[in-house]
């Protein structure tokens, strides 16, 4: 794309939009739903009363494209992005993001999570996915990946979110790859042969979502026996409409969103000073009120409630039998990847 | 007095018969277009910079991709002349080195990294790991250092696709879309049969939307019939009920459609009860599930410019052939049916332009391989920002479609297309 039209598209965008970042305003950008509607509640109005700022939301459905368009026009309409982990990586490498002044931080990095404190960005929060089923329609619990793979003993139709992503991992831990083992062997040719291989034999019985409400849906419906689901909505569906749904801790696999400043942003100190503001470890503990995320911040732990802490991806206990996304092996095979799954799927 | 006539020429125009009325015909046509394009004149500069100029746009990012010989300029210079028997001089490697190095203070090589990625899987790591194991001083021989850095540098392979995308302009990402690749001779061959993938993705996307196209004609034209032929408060309330999907969004619709066509759903759970079926029918994420969905979406667009050519068509018409003695299926095939054709085509065409842009539908009520075209666009557009490829098959599916939209026009004449 010529680079010259860009700007001057962004120019008019940016003179048409009224709202441009001043001082005293900081323009953040979430993911919407729940995870926006508890970072409002709990970052957001208690940020802009403390501190006497007014502050802008606006939802992001991913992508490294869009920010890319918001960066090289020069004058970025935002300021805060929370950004999943490609989008980091990708983000970083090409300097879309203002690398983090730690020392502007009321935290250091080796107080945050490992992989939470990277150079431009710091942890929001910490998603995973799992295997999940509806406990009032299965009597016998699946207890694995294996299980999943299982189609004697649990019959039935499963659901796996569409795409390599996550599967290929769920693959090789049904045939018996231990967690901390899981890309040195998917980095490998005969990794990858291994974990298709794994995936054809239940093809038959497998269907794909989406959006991450569809695997709920498709539980409540009965629809599937088994998928694999976020597990914050898992938890909040339980709260907010009494189903009961459980997802299970063994295999899985966890990513960590994160707060970037975009380049260009005039707010990068209020932006630092909201990033603190956001990582204070009682704040923190406060989000799995709303949807079961982990805290990115250690300390926070040990704010959790009791009876929350097992449902989140970051207390100790689940962690150990959990793997992180491997990001850079993603960014790197995320394409021919995508096109090898959907030669797969349509074969 | 006619000896006396003055010549035409030094007669002023406006006394002069003939030429006058010629040259004020002329003038007044000429203001006429004038005030014409100058009504006209914003319309045509907004189409011209909402869908003329990013079309273009799209059309040059598709064989335009300038990463590689931007960010590492004497690389592209140095690589140029390399003619592929052996491994490049040492001054190709030199080159590389020294734009390796500048390229990581510079911030410069997430471009290259990923165009090359995606060209051979693995040279992201290649670009981006190299610099940092580069040496504090400049190197003796460049080419063992980096060799001894990475094997993958004495790669043939490797360095033919930097060869390749070290041009400011690239065939790769049409020739990927159409499932075509360059061997190291540069002769353009069809992919490995496992390699391919966007044919079979095109003709997916042709073949659900001639479906989606035809279902919704098969659907459509009796309701606009109905339309036609019914008294004004039935008609009126028909009418916005065939409106009335408008009014919600799409993804409602979606959804909606989710509840209705699951195994525990409406028309599963009626069925069961009333005993058609014994087990449920798989009505979603499948290709039944799309095909559904698409259509109960794309209908209004049949029903409406078939209504407006359908109730333009006299009544008496239909009554004039029977009168003659047609009976009435005869009348309808050769009066009435006729003078529908505009109203199809218009229908049909709309119809079918736009089930192939559709996406979200298919993505959420589909089986694995219903995804159709633009998913894939949307896919390399954002998620991998891999817009040359976006592009490139963009570029295909907008040849195919106008191809189509030729060969269409070209039976049933352009002219004909009508809405009303």
């Amino acid at each position: 794309m010529s680079r010259l039209a860009l700007a001057g598209a962004a120019l008019i965008g940016n003179a048409l939009l009224v709202t441009s970042a001043s001082a005293d305003s900081l323009t953040i950008v979430g993911w919407g739903g729940t995870s926006q509607e508890a970072q409002r509640i709990i970052y957001f109005q208690p940020f802009a009363e403390e501190r006497g700022v007014s502050i802008t939301e606006d939802e992001f459905v991913g992508g490294v494209g869009i920010l890319r368009t918001q960066v090289v026009g020069g004058a970025p309409t935002w300021d805060l992005v929370q950004v999943e982990d490609h989008e980091l990586q990708l983000g970083c490498e090409e300097g879309l993001f203002v690398p983090i002044d730690y020392d502007q931080l009321d935290y250091a990095p080796e107080e945050f999570i490992p992989g939470a404190a990277t150079e431009c960005g710091v942890g929001a929060y910490v998603f995973s996915m799992q295997l999940a089923y509806n406990a009032d329609r299965l009597d016998n619990p699946p207890e694995s990946w294996a299980d999943f793979w299982d189609t004697e003993t649990w019959p039935g139709t499963r659901a796996l979110r569409r795409g390599p992503q996550y599967n290929l991992e769920f693959a090789l831990i049904a045939d018996g790859v231990p967690v901390d083992e899981i890309y040195d062997v998917l980095g490998t040719p005969e990794g990858l042969e291994r974990a298709f291989a794994k995936l054809d034999e239940i093809k038959g019985d497998l269907i794909w979502w989406e959006a991450g409400a569809q695997p709920l849906q498709m539980m409540a419906s009965n629809e599937v026996v088994m998928t694999s689901a976020y597990n914050g909505r898992i938890s909040t569906s339980n709260r907010e409409e009494g189903t009961n749904f459980v997802g299970i801790w063994p295999g899985t696999g966890y990513a960590i969103d994160s707060w970037v400043i975009l380049e260009g942003s005039p707010n990068v100190e209020l932006a630092h000073e909201f990033i603190s503001f956001a990582s204070h470890p009682e704040r923190q503990a406060r989000f799995p009120e709303f949807i079961a995320y982990g805290p990115a911040i250690v300390a926070a732990n040990d704010h959790v409630p009791a009876e929350t802490a097992p449902l989140l991806p970051t207390t100790p206990v689940n962690m150990e039998v959990s793997f992180q996304m491997d990001t850079a092996f993603w960014v790197e095979n995320i394409e021919s990847l995508t096109e090898r799954f959907d030669r797969w799927v349509t074969r | 007095m006619p000896d006396t006539m003055p010549e035409t020429s030094t007669i002023p125009a406006a006394f002069n018969p003939a030429g006058s009325l010629r040259a004020s015909l002329r003038r007044a046509e000429w203001r006429h277009r004038v005030v014409a394009f100058g009504l006209a004149a914003p319309l045509i500069l907004f189409l011209v910079v909402v869908f003329v100029i990013p079309i273009i746009q799209m059309l040059t990012a598709a064989w335009v991709d300038r990463s590689v010989v931007d960010a590492m300029p004497r690389t592209a210079a140095a690589i140029h002349g390399w003619d592929r028997d052996g491994l490049p001089d040492e001054p190709v490697y030199e080159a590389i080195g020294l734009d390796l190095a500048e390229g990581q203070a510079t911030r410069a090589l997430a471009g290259p990294a990923r165009r090359l990625n995606t060209e051979l899987t693995g040279f992201r790591t290649l670009i981006l790991g190299t610099p940092r194991q580069l040496p504090e001083e400049t190197p003796e021989s460049w080419r063992d250092t980096l060799i001894e850095i990475d094997a993958r540098w004495a790669d043939p392979g490797h360095l033919v696709t930097l060869q390749r995308a070290a041009r400011a302009t690239t065939d790769y990402y049409i020739l990927t879309a159409l499932d075509l690749q360059r061997n190291q001779a540069d002769e353009i061959i069809r992919q490995p049969p496992e390699q391919r993938l966007f044919f079979s993705l095109i003709w997916r996307t042709l073949n659900i939307s001639l479906s989606v196209t035809a279902l919704c004609l098969l659907m459509g034209f009796p309701v606009a019939f109905l339309l036609a032929h019914v008294g004004g408060g039935l008609r009126n309330v028909l009418l916005i009920l065939v409106l009335l999907p408008f009014w919600t969004s799409l993804l409602v619709r979606t959804a909606a459609w989710i509840v209705v066509l699951q195994s525990e759903g409406i028309i599963n759970t009626s069925l069961l009860t009333m005993g058609v079926i014994s087990e449920p029918l798989r009505l979603i994420y499948n290709r039944a599930g799309v095909l559904i969905a698409m259509s109960q979406v794309l209908l209004p667009f049949m029903i409406l410019p078939l209504y407006a050519v359908m109730a333009s068509i006299p009544p008496s018409h239909m009554r004039a052939a029977q009168s003659l003695g047609g009976r009435p299926w005869f009348a309808f095939r050769k009066v009435y049916l006729p003078q529908t054709l505009p109203g199809v085509a218009a229908g049909t065409l709309l119809v079918f332009m736009l089930s192939v842009g559709y996406y979200v539908t298919p993505a959420l009520v589909g089986g694995g391989g219903d995804q159709m075209l633009s998913y894939f666009i949307a896919f390399y557009a954002n998620e991998t920002v891999n817009w040359g490829l976006a592009a490139a098959l963009g570029t295909v599916l907008m040849a195919i479609v106008l191809a189509l939209f030729v060969i269409y026009t070209s039976l049933f004449g352009l002219k004909n297309v009508r809405a009303g």
